[in-house]
């Protein structure tokens, strides 16, 4: 076994939540953060790190383990490698150290969305967050506003049936025969203006950031109306569905919930204009005379 | 008891298109993943999906170049269907608004890939399977499919005959990982195994954590056999610190390979002097280590590949996301200067013996996709031939499950008349189960199950007692420190290049995993998301695998599509124009052969050199 063993320190319950149900915006933070501090700055040089380890605190919490019940972080120091990641370093602390420590993750490639984490205060993917752009210790938090299964996973229910109830399929007007192989016609211009729309891989970060959200829960939030937004504009479904979408974007609890805080695009890993798109669907929604709240 | 007509187990791109194809046929289908489809791996592909839709192309022209490019051993009516197939699935898919990149008049956009005798792969940017997969998962919640997300199916529900051939699947059992509760799913129609690739087998992968084997490990252990396993790629853009996949697509618009000395060695080596970084993607992968083993890669690891003479623009439109994750996971901005490339392990070519309608010898048991071997791709998958396989052979999958008359297949699965018994390589250890609670056990023990509830029910006392044993147990080794030294053993004895004594160590290891295995422990007592628990299975999964792919390896003693043997520089066409088959007898593998069909439609595919 490695020299390098976990150092678990007391329980920190004076820092951690009562209500694992309730963290999120209560969550414990640094000052710093609070303040709105540059947590993206390269705090810490890569070549400065390599030999080094990494303190990392990982928010634990187990319903169902006697001793595991009440949150608490864990803290693992763990060896710096060239390109670590937050993924990789939470894999080597269950690895090596616990093997109960839990989190959802999958293609390590920013695709899967599985493993959006709140790291020092902020939604990220873990596997694309380098930990020499951090400042140590890294505190390692499931998202906020969702109910916390265990340690690092929360419940997603509520965000896919969000992402469900804006008819996240596309509708066609009449599209031709595929046998003939004919494809409905789109132009490069307006692909181009759904693409980023069409990027988002339900990692639930920009929902997790969302104040609004946080405090409305029938709020469509920034992912759903980004997965309607992506079809409202593609021309191939024509002017009579989009109309119908744009009902649906209108109703008490969508768009116009939206008090452009921008921290949904703050977040979003795949740099999707979530808030803009919002924008431009109210837009349409007013160039279309539709009711709006 | 969960009861559908259908079970599809897994939720990427086969999976997927299976239950859709049996939605449609009027089933009842439900789909059992241990991710939520939007995190299935089929998200992770890149480049595109090939399908003759233009004119000038043809669906004979896409067979030939994949005959060619299996390296022979593909088997024609399957390579037929694919190419037949794909182009109508792939407009299917532009139809349910797949985001595509188009061209001025609005087309779908086609691309050259690496192998193909026409610019033939449809794409979405460099992110064509996120796309494909989203788009998917779409018309499911369209259709109201039933989705049973994060259930791990640990067990196939089979009765237990002698042969195989007279077995049949009734159900799956599943553990839901947010609870821990193991319960049995009965099947009335069929399960198709949709489970996606082995690559956990391996320490430097494309694949995703999740990608181990599983629908491989359950269907050898129901009696159906593996196919053509040590047919592995490797693709020849990873990026050396993590295996993050550079798609192939970046060759395809023109970026170019680079040794140390700055030689575009593709050429100035003649590894492939008229397709240069385009040639097949086994013959770039052994080019690149060439350059590495001989002294010119770069610190002695990697190459490069350069694509910063495309411009921004071109960039941009059709490869941004690579900036991406050049930037995200090597630090390297790909405008600015060449990315670090090498070969990763990236895509099993072999899989669960099924024929053209995606049924194997186990009546009602089906597979699709990565798990499966059909067998399209052969000794060498084409780039761009994974998602067409996908739709095509997951719709048809899909469909015969639902009760669907296909026609009588043409490929034969399970042990029969045509094929040959007799393997004389010396193995180094007695492979297979080591004691009993690694034997596997599908069939129901003792035989006192024969109605389908029957079966099922005892699927699930199995499961569950296997469950508590792993869980009771105080003291042991860890799945994770198996995991580690299975991985390593394959990535150094059972990688591109392979030795018969190299090969020989990685049995060995694979039997030191077995053993210490018996030993294996959970150390989490929670039923509450224990992935501990859920990798503990998936890691016995893995040992299952990754020795097929090494037997598989020792016994092919030639040189074909990306099987690269050191002590036999040739294919041997006389010998080996044969698929390797590999089936759980009774708790140890049992080698046999069948020959590859190379007859198709209307011509027979004469094996020719294969240059590029």
């Amino acid at each position: 076994m490695s020299t390098q063993q976990q150092q678990p320190e007391e329980p920190q319950s004076q820092e951690a939540p009562e209500d694992p149900e309730m963290r999120g915006a209560e969550s414990p933070v640094d000052e710093k953060e609070k303040q709105g501090g540059d947590i993206d700055q390269q705090t810490t040089p890569e070549e400065e790190l390599e030999g080094e380890t990494v303190h990392i605190k990982v928010f634990r919490y187990d319903p169902e383990v006697k001793g595991k019940q009440e949150p608490r972080f864990d803290d693992f120091h763990v060896p710096f490698e060239k390109g670590m990641t937050v993924l990789d370093a939470v894999m080597y602390a269950r690895d090596t150290y616990d093997s109960s420590l839990t989190f959802r993750h999958s293609c390590r490639q920013a695709v899967c969305g599985s493993d959006a984490f709140f790291v020092n205060g902020k939604q990220r993917l873990g596997c694309k967050t380098q930990i020499a752009d951090l400042e140590q210790p890294i505190r390692i938090e499931p998202l906020p506003h969702q109910e916390v299964v265990k340690d690092l996973v929360v419940d997603m229910d509520h965000f896919y049936d969000q992402m469900h109830t804006v008819e996240p399929y596309f509708q066609d007007e009449d599209t031709p025969n595929p046998a003939d192989l004919e494809e409905q016609r789109q132009s490069p211009e307006n692909r181009e203006k759904i693409k980023m729309s069409s990027r988002c891989i339900w990692c639930g970060a920009c929902m997790s950031s969302c104040n609004i959200a946080a405090g409305d829960n029938d709020y469509l939030g920034p992912a759903a109306i980004n997965k309607a937004y992506k079809f409202a504009m593609d021309d191939r479904e024509g002017e009579e569905i989009k109309e119908h979408r744009l009902r649906i974007l209108e109703q008490e609890h969508g768009v116009w919930r939206c008090q452009t805080q921008f921290s949904c695009t703050e977040v979003c890993p795949k740099d999707i204009p979530l808030t803009e798109h919002i924008q431009e669907l109210k837009r349409e929604a007013v160039k279309k005379n539709l009711k709006f709240w | 008891m969960y009861e559908h007509d259908v079970i599809v187990v897994g939720a990427g791109g086969a999976g997927l298109r299976a239950a859709i194809a049996a939605h449609e046929a009027g089933s009842d289908v439900a789909i059992v993943s241990k991710l939520h489809p939007v995190r299935s791996h089929t998200g992770a592909a890149e480049g595109g999906i090939n399908a003759a839709l233009q004119e000038g192309d043809d669906w004979e022209l896409h067979a030939y170049d994949t005959m060619k490019g299996s390296d022979y051993l593909g088997d024609a009516p399957a390579v037929e269907t694919l190419a037949q197939d794909a182009p109508e699935d792939t407009m299917r898919l532009e139809h349910w608004g797949m985001p595509f990149s188009r061209e001025e008049d609005g087309r779908v956009s086609q691309r050259p890939f690496g192998g193909l005798s026409y610019p033939r792969t449809t794409y979405a940017g460099a992110e064509t399977g996120h796309h494909l997969l989203h788009t998917m998962y779409e018309q499911v919640v369209k259709r109201g499919i039933q989705v049973y997300d994060e259930w791990y199916v640990m067990e196939l529900a089979t009765s237990d005959e002698d042969d195989p051939n007279d077995r049949s699947c009734h159900g799956v059992v599943a553990y839901d990982v947010q609870t821990g509760s193991v319960e049995g799913f009965k099947a009335n129609d069929g399960v198709v195994l949709a489970t996606g690739g082995p690559g956990q087998a391996f320490d430097h992968t494309t694949n995703a954590v999740s990608c181990t084997g599983d629908g491989h490990a359950m269907a050898y252990r129901a009696g159906a056999p593996l196919e053509d396993m040590e047919f592995i790629q490797f693709h020849p853009t990873s990026l050396p610190s993590t295996g993050v996949l550079i798609s192939e697509g970046v060759r395809g618009e023109g970026g170019i390979l680079y040794n140390a000395n700055g030689e575009r060695f593709m050429f100035e080596y003649g590894y492939a002097n008229n397709s240069g970084e385009l040639a097949s993607r086994d013959v770039v992968a052994r080019a690149e280590l060439t350059e590495v083993n001989e002294g010119r890669g770069v610190d002695d690891e990697y190459v490069h590949l350069d694509m910063r003479h495309l411009g921004e623009e071109r960039i941009m439109d059709r490869l941004e996301n690579i900036l991406h994750l050049a930037e995200d996971f090597e630090g390297v901005d790909g405008l600015v200067e060449p990315m670090p490339v090498k070969p990763g392990q990236h895509y099993a070519m072999g899989g669960i013996e099924v024929d053209e309608n995606g049924q194997t010898c186990v009546d009602g048991l089906y597979a699709a996709g990565e798990c499966a071997c059909v067998s399209v791709h052969g000794g060498n998958r084409l780039g761009g031939n994974a998602l067409p396989e996908l739709i095509v052979f997951g719709k048809r999958a899909g469909r015969h499950a639902a009760g669907e008359d296909l026609g009588e297949p043409q490929i034969r699965t399970g042990y029969g008349d045509d094929v040959e018994d007799e393997t004389e390589t010396e193995l180094p250890v007695q492979p297979g189960s080591a004691g009993l609670e690694s034997s596997g056990g599908v069939a129901a023990d003792g035989g006192v199950a024969t109605d389908a509830d029957g079966l099922v029910e005892r699927a699930v006392e199995r499961a569950r007692t296997r469950v508590d044993t792993l869980m009771d147990r105080d003291d042991g080794v860890q799945h994770a420190e198996i995991r580690q030294k299975l991985q390593n053993a394959m990535t150094d004895y059972v990688n591109v290049f392979r030795t018969e004594e190299g090969v020989k160590k990685a049995l060995r290891i694979i039997r030191e995993c077995r053993e210490e295995y018996q030993n294996v422990y959970v150390d989490d007592p929670s039923r509450t998301f224990n992935t501990d628990l859920q990798q503990t299975i998936e890691t016995r999964n893995l040992i299952d695998v990754a020795e097929t792919i090494a037997l598989g390896a020792l016994v092919r003693d030639e040189f074909r599509g990306a099987h690269w043997r050191k002590e036999h520089q040739e294919r041997k066409d006389d010998e080996w124009l044969k698929h390797t088959l590999i089936s759980w007898d009774d708790g140890e593998p049992d080698i046999f052969y069948r020959p590859v069909i190379l007859e198709g439609q209307d011509k027979t595919y004469e094996p020719k050199e294969r240059s590029y």
